[in-house]
C-alpha cells in the first residue's frame, strides 16, 4: 500500500452524505430536492421498529409545528409553515407528536401499526369536554 | 461576520432544512436528537461537527451510514473537543495565510459530548478549550448516566438516582454524590458565554445557541437531555420530562456572560415540587419508600438553596 500523507484519507474512513458536488451548504436546499448518498441514513428505513404509528387528522390541526420541532426523527413533513403528514419510512412510534399536539380532539393519534387509516380517521374522537 | 438565522417564531422555525437525518439509531424518544436538531436549526452557515463517542456518536454512524448532512468528526470518548478546536485553528491559519477557498462562508464550530464524557472523562479538554478560548461551541448532552454502555453512574448523576453502578437497594438508595455544578465550573473560566438550555423550551435554546454562534471565543452549552432508557419512563413523555426538569428548577435555565454577568432566562409561572418530576422516574422510584424519603425533602432544600444563589448572583452581577 503507498504510504499517504497526513491528510489523505483511506477510502471508507468517509461516509458522503450526498452525491455529486455540493456548492451550497445544504441548510439552504430542503430534504426532498437533495440528492442524498446510498450512504446516508435518509436512504433507510426504521419502520420496522414501530408497534404504534401516529395518524394524522388534518381536520383539527392549526400549524403550530409543535410536532415539527419535537419530533426526534424528522418524521413530521412541514411545508410553507404547513403541517403535511408523516414520513413513515423515519418515524419511530415514539408518540411525541401525539402529547405535545395542542389541539382538542388531537390532531395526531397513536393506533396500533397494523390498524388501518381510514377507519381510525372516520371515528375519530370529538371534542374532549374533561380538557381544559 | 455572517447574518443571523431570522427565528422569530415556531412557524419561521419550521421551514428550516434539516441537516440531521431519521433512520438513525437513537432510541424512539429520544432527547439527543431533539437538542441537535434545535442546535443545527438556529443556523443556516457551514457546519464543522464532531461528537465524542456516547449514544449520539454511535447511534448516527452505523455503517455503512451516516445521519450527518454537515462535516462531521467521529473521533474518541474524551476528545470532540479537541477534534473541533483543532479544525477550528487550522481553520484561522488557513485564512491568515490567505488559503481559503471560500473566504465568504463563515463555518461554526461545534462539539457535542455526553455528561460522561464531558463531566468525567473529556473534562481536561474541555477545560483546556474553553481556556485557550477557541472560537467554538461545546455542548453537553447531559442525561445523568453513561447511558450508551447501560447506565452507570458519572459524575453528572444526581443524589439518589438509582444507576448500574450505584444500585438501589436495602441499604443504599442509590447514586450517594450530588452532580457536578459544570456550568458553574465553565463559567469560572471566565470564558465569553456559558448556558444551561433545555429542548422544551426551543425558542430559549434556539436564542442561546444563536448568541453562542454570533459570540467570537469559547462557549459551552449544558442540555438536559431526557433519556427513557436510563430515566426510565415512557418514550412519548420525553417533552413532559424536560417540562417537569426545567418547572421544577432542578435545570433552571440560566446564562454566564464573561464569567460574572448572570442572567435567569426562564422564571416558571407555577414552580413544581421536585418530587412530581422525580415520581415520573423509573429511576428514583426507591425514594419514595418510607426509609428513603428525606434524600426528596433533602433534594427540594437543594434546589430552593440553589435557585436563590442564582437570583442572587444574577443581582449581584459576580
Ligand atoms: C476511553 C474510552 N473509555 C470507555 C469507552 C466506552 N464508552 C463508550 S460510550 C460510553 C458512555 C458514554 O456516556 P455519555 O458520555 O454520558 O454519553 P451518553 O451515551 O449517555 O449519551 C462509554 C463508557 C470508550 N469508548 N472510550
Ligand atoms: S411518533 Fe415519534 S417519530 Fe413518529 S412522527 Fe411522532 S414524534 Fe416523530
Ligand atoms: S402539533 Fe398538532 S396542531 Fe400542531 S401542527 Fe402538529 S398536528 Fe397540527
Ligand atoms: S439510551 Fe437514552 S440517550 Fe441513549 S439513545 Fe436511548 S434514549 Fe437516547
Ligand atoms: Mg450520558
Amino acid at each position: 500500500m503507498a504510504k499517504q500523507g497526513w491528510d489523505e484519507f483511506e477510502i471508507g474512513s468517509l461516509l458522503r452524505s450526498f452525491d455529486g458536488k455540493i456548492d451550497k451548504c445544504p441548510a439552504h436546499t430542503p430534504q426532498r430536492d437533495r440528492s442524498y448518498s446510498e450512504n446516508n441514513s435518509h436512504v433507510a428505513s426504521v419502520a420496522d421498529w414501530r408497534l404504534i404509528k401516529p395518524v394524522y387528522n388534518k381536520d383539527y390541526c392549526i400549524d403550530c409545528q409543535f410536532c415539527w420541532v419535537y419530533c426526534p426523527d424528522v418524521s413530521i413533513i412541514s411545508r410553507d409553515k404547513k403541517m403535511i403528514g408523516i414520513d413513515m419510512d423515519h418515524c419511530k412510534g415514539c408518540g411525541i407528536c401525539v402529547e405535545v399536539c395542542p389541539t382538542n380532539p388531537k390532531s395526531l393519534l397513536m393506533f396500533p401499526e397494523q390498524a388501518d387509516e381510514e377507519t381510525e380517521l372516520a371515528s375519530w374522537p370529538t371534542k374532549d369536554e374533561e380538557e381544559e | 461576520m455572517s447574518e443571523m438565522k431570522k427565528i422569530k417564531n415556531l412557524k419561521e422555525f419550521s421551514t428550516s432544512a434539516d441537516r440531521f437525518e431519521g433512520a438513525n439509531l437513537l432510541c424512539p424518544g429520544c432527547a439527543h436528537s431533539i437538542i441537535v436538531r434545535e442546535v443545527l436549526n438556529a443556523t443556516n452557515d457551514d457546519l464543522v461537527l464532531a461528537s465524542s463517542t456516547g449514544c449520539l456518536e454511535v447511534c448516527t454512524a452505523v455503517y455503512p451510514y451516516t445521519s450527518w448532512d454537515a462535516s462531521w468528526i467521529h473521533i474518541g470518548f474524551e476528545n470532540s473537543s479537541t477534534a473541533v478546536a483543532g479544525a477550528e485553528a487550522m481553520y484561522n491559519a488557513l485564512k491568515t495565510k490567505g488559503r481559503l477557498k471560500q473566504p465568504d462562508r463563515t463555518p461554526k464550530f461545534v462539539a457535542f459530548g455526553g455528561d460522561g464524557s464531558s463531566y468525567d472523562i473529556g473534562f481536561q479538554w474541555i477545560s483546556g478549550c474553553m481556556e485557550r478560548n477557541h472560537n467554538m461551541m461545546y455542548i453537553v448532552l447531559d442525561n445523568e448516566v453513561y447511558a450508551n454502555t447501560g447506565g452507570q453512574r458519572s459524575s453528572s448523576t444526581p443524589i439518589g438516582a438509582s444507576a448500574t453502578t450505584s444500585p438501589a437497594g436495602t441499604i443504599s438508595y442509590g447514586e450517594q454524590k450530588n452532580k457536578k455544578d459544570m456550568l458553574g465550573i465553565m463559567g469560572a473560566h471566565n470564558i465569553p458565554y456559558a448556558a444551561q438550555v433545555s429542548p422544551n423550551k426551543w425558542k430559549d435554546m434556539v436564542k442561546k445557541i444563536q448568541k453562542g454562534f454570533a459570540t467570537e471565543g469559547a462557549v459551552f452549552i449544558n442540555a438536559v437531555s431526557p433519556c427513557t432508557t436510563e430515566w426510565k419512563f415512557d418514550p412519548k413523555d420525553t417533552m413532559h420530562l424536560a417540562d417537569l426538569s426545567t418547572d421544577s428548577l432542578v435545570f433552571p435555565l440560566y446564562e454566564i456572560i464573561e464569567g460574572h454577568e448572570l442572567n435567569i432566562t426562564y422564571r416558571p409561572k407555577n414552580i413544581v415540587p421536585v418530587e412530581e418530576y422525580l415520581a415520573a422516574q423509573g429511576r428514583f422510584k426507591h425514594l419514595f419508600k418510607d426509609q428513603y424519603k428525606h434524600v426528596i425533602s433533602e433534594w427540594q432544600t437543594r434546589v430552593d438553596e440553589n435557585w436563590e444563589y442564582l437570583q442572587r448572583r444574577e443581582a449581584a452581577r459576580v
